[in-house]
């Protein structure tokens, strides 16, 4: 499936905006790309956040990524 | 027990009306205890001694004459508090106790606990510290530029390829956006470029952060504090000083406001630790002159905004460069800014490049909805003034932009149903728009984003025997969440809201729940509530079921009493809760409910707001005649708090965009550190400020539930912009718009 990235996510991507991971679950999406992209591991280590179908997902790794969807990789995000 | 979480337009007899809130009678008689207010037999008094530098090495720390000085018990300083995070956490050690330099005025770097406040002081004066000066930089453009000053040697940017071989100020560089912005630019009509700048500001809490710490030498501790997070400062400080999370009892105290600043660890590790060091208790509290310069106020910013388009007012691109400093220590605000700041519309080229850098001032914290504000005040200023060079309504042309549902947002996802659009036809239609101005006067609005989320949540429900409710929470009551989740838990259990007694767990009653931060609080508390308390009612329904001897399958649950299903069930009257409490003992023991949860779907959240200013020509101030907050919240629980925070928001707004500033000197030391030389809003700068609810449910929650915390603070700095600048006849780009500024406006205008 293809997955965008945003923010500082691209540098470590070779500058790509969008990549193609075969994923089923976020757990899955993360490690993958951290297998074809290690200079993710920073960026990881400081937090992603997935958004599938428009919906920010920060803390459920088991979260299915159903086929088609609309996968957005974005900083970990932090309130007040 | 997985539940589902999907929006249901449940009808509600309880959850939307107006209640008493249950903290209510002890904040107002003085009874609430606060993070000061605790006490422990024997207890010592913390004090800091904080660097008089912006920027320094640490030559020589002596502190031997202070501990050989009667009455003291502990000493620390940054030898005694080794890494036990492998690195991943030693900037967050760093800043409560600088290492081998000091990289902002105030930074500690060192801590003694005494029998009292004046042996305390005493000690501090015996401490020597030999500093060598290093060249500081507090402006964040200055920090930029090529041979400024360092602020640390071991950052080098992230988010630039290839890798940088040189350490540099600026952090990291995110880019967000999509379409192509010059194609964009070549189809617009008009194009309009401003830059802005926002000076730093303090969420200004009354409350100071103030803990009471106890270490035992069994390695069992104990901490009384005022956070909006207790979960995760256990976290934290059990990392940062080697102990064992589940020896660290963490208590919430009542918060006296954060707003995003206490969110994050400052004293609290140092008095733990001291504590620990003099097997003693330890109360640390700051001064309001250490809550300014050591603790987290939110960015100084710097932007340049870029708007084109057509005559017809459709925005054809749009491009942000925002640089935020975040203190002397890595940060994300540049970057959450450039996520923010065209989120408010449906652009097909838009691209927004934020730089986080690095700037000898204390660790940028949140501060309500952190960093959109300001982007919001370049953003929202160009709107207006590109409406003025296409002859448009303002409201009319953000309507026309407006994102909607399916819309892709400029930081990159499609948008689910959102309330952007309703609240600025709410703002257009408002009586506010069509009051009349006099002279000196101007009007302005803006509209505003943020995220919301929700996160790692843990609810108990326990009935007494009376059938009255325990409901226990573990997410930090910063804005009347008490009552809201009171509110649930009696409309699910179909009970009076008095019948429930809401309470915030200490870290050793409760699993985690993550901080009240990100407006997660209702929205993810709520979800918890809701779903703990229908597990309780599926236990009651198993106790009802066993006091008529009939299968479970025949008991339903409607309106607080359990209903025996069926003609041949017709004898059976209806058991309420009360009933069913009484007879627990015999029918199982006691019945609760409990639910644990990521709450993730939180759902964005807009605010569309309206202000009306006078300005005075010959002085520059400027008084706020009227003022309206328009905001989506899904749902509003209790509207009250909701209005609440939908003014408390606008009011941080007021200040913020009209006189709070951080002042440094020349030398890089903070010149205004107090409530007299730092100004915010007090009852008489502030008109009644009116608000209008929206309710475009969540299709995530259950109730429906948006977060309503944090979006209120993002329109005032360009709604009030906007206003002053229609009002005095001249565009005001830097924030505060204090009379100086205004004046000074005026009178280049005039030349």
């Amino acid at each position: 499936m293809q997955v965008n990235l945003t923010g500082s996510l691209r540098s470590s991507a070779n500058g790509e905006a969008v990549v193609e991971i075969s994923a089923s679950t976020i757990r899955e999406l993360l490690s993958k790309l951290l297998e074809t992209y290690p200079g993710m591991e920073e960026h990881m280590e400081l937090g992603i956040a997935v958004s599938i179908d428009g919906e920010i997902y920060r803390d459920s790794p088991s979260k299915k990524l159903p086929a088609g969807s609309e996968i957005f990789l974005l900083p970990r995000l932090q309130g007040g | 027990m997985t539940h589902d979480q999907s929006f249901t337009n449940q009808k509600f007899k309880l959850v939307g009306s107006r209640v008493n809130r249950p903290d209510g009678v002890d904040k107002v008689t003085g009874r609430a205890k606060y993070g000061a207010d605790a006490s422990a037999p024997g207890q010592l008094v913390a004090l800091f001694l904080r660097s008089p530098h912006a920027h320094a090495k640490i030559k020589k720390l002596d502190t031997s004459k202070a501990e050989k000085l009667a009455g003291v018990k502990a000493v620390i300083t940054s030898a005694d508090l080794p890494d036990h995070t492998a690195g991943a956490q030693l900037d967050v050690l760093e800043n409560c106790m600088a290492r081998d330099r000091v990289l902002y005025d105030g930074h500690a770097v060192a801590a003694v606990a005494a029998i009292d406040k004046e042996t305390a002081k005493k000690a501090l004066k015996l401490i020597k510290v030999s500093y060598e000066k290093l060249p500081h930089v507090t402006d964040v453009d200055e920090a930029m530029r090529p041979g400024a000053p360092l602020v640390r040697e071991d950052i080098f940017t992230r988010g630039v390829d290839p890798k940088p071989t040189e350490p540099s100020n600026v952090c990291k560089v995110s880019t967000f956006g999509h379409g192509d912005i010059e194609a964009g630019f070549d189809e617009a009509d008009v194009i309009i470029e401003k830059s802005f700048k926002t000076e730093q500001t303090h969420q200004g809490y009354i409350e100071p952060h103030a803990c009471l710490a106890s270490v035992g030498p069994d390695g069992n501790g104990e901490l009384w504090v005022t956070t909006q997070g207790h979960y995760t400062y256990r976290t934290v400080c059990a990392a940062l000083l080697g102990m064992d999370m589940a020896k660290l009892k963490v208590t919430s105290s009542e918060i006296g406001g954060g707003f995003g600043g206490k969110t994050h660890v400052w004293i609290e590790p140092i008095a733990l630790a001291l504590s620990r060091k003099a097997n003693r208790p330890v109360k640390a509290v700051m001064t309001r002159d250490e809550v300014f310069k050591a603790s987290g106020p939110t960015c100084s910013t710097s932007m340049d905004i870029k708007i084109g388009a057509k005559k017809d007012g459709t925005i054809t691109a749009g491009s942000a460069h925002i640089r935020y400093q975040d203190g002397a220590f890595r940060g994300q605000w540049g970057q959450l800014g450039a996520m923010t700041a065209f989120a408010c519309y449906d652009l097909k080229n838009v691209q927004s490049v934020g730089y986080d850098v690095l700037v000898n001032r204390p660790k940028v914290a949140a501060y309500r909805a952190p960093s959109a504000p300001m982007a919001a005040f370049g953003v929202e200023s160009t709107m207006d003034l590109v409406a003025e060079a296409i002859e448009m309504d303002p409201v009319t042309l953000r309507i026309k932009n407006a994102a909607k549902e399916g819309t892709r947002a400029s930081y990159g996802p499609t948008y689910g149903p959102i309330g952007i659009g309703p609240t600025l036809e709410a703002a257009k239609n408002h009586p506010h728009m069509r009051a009349k101005l006099k002279k000196n006067q101007g009007r302005g609005m803006a509209c505003g984003f943020w995220f919301n989320f929700g996160g790692q949540t843990c609810t108990d429900i326990n009935i007494s025997a009376d059938g009255t409710v325990n409901l226990t929470l573990g997410t930090v009551d910063v804005g009347g969440s008490r009552a809201s989740m009171s509110l649930i838990c009696a409309e699910e259990l179909g009970i009076p809201y008095d019948q429930v007694k809401a309470n915030i767990a200490d870290t050793s009653s409760l699993g985690h729940n993550d901080t009240t931060e990100g407006s997660r609080g209702t929205f993810s508390s709520g979800m918890a509530t809701i779903f703990a308390a229908r597990e309780a009612i599926e236990e009651m329904k198993e106790r009802a079921a066993q006091t008529w001897d009939i299968p479970v399958e025949e008991v339903e649950w409607v309106e607080g009493e359990a209903r025996a299903i069926g003609q041949k069930n017709d004898n059976l009257p209806p058991l309420t809760l009360k009933d069913i409490a009484a007879r627990a003992a015999a029918t199982g023991g006691p019945i609760a409910g409990h639910n644990e949860v990521v709450a993730d779907g939180a759902g964005v959240s807009f605010a569309s707001h309206i202000c009306d200013v006078e300005v005075d020509p010959e002085t520059g101030g400027t008084r706020i005649i009227r003022y309206t907050v328009i905001q989506d919240a899904g749902k509003a629980i209790n509207p009250d708090y909701v209005e609440g925070q939908f003014q408390g928001g606008a009011a941080q707004g007021i200040g913020w965009a009209l006189n709070e500033e951080y002042i440094y000197g020349d030398d890089g030391r903070l010149q205004n550190a107090g409530f007299l030389d730092y100004r915010i809003p007090v009852c008489s700068d502030l008109p009644f400020i009116d608000t209008e609810i929206l309710e475009i449910p969540n299709p995530n929650h259950p109730y429906g539930i948006r977060g309503v915390g944090e979006t209120s603070i993002v329109p005032p700095l360009a709604a009030i912009g906007n206003a002053v600048s229609n009002a005095a006849g001249v565009r005001m780009t830097h924030v505060p718009m204090s009379p100086p500024r205004i004046l000074k406006a005026i009178e280049e205008a005039e030349a």
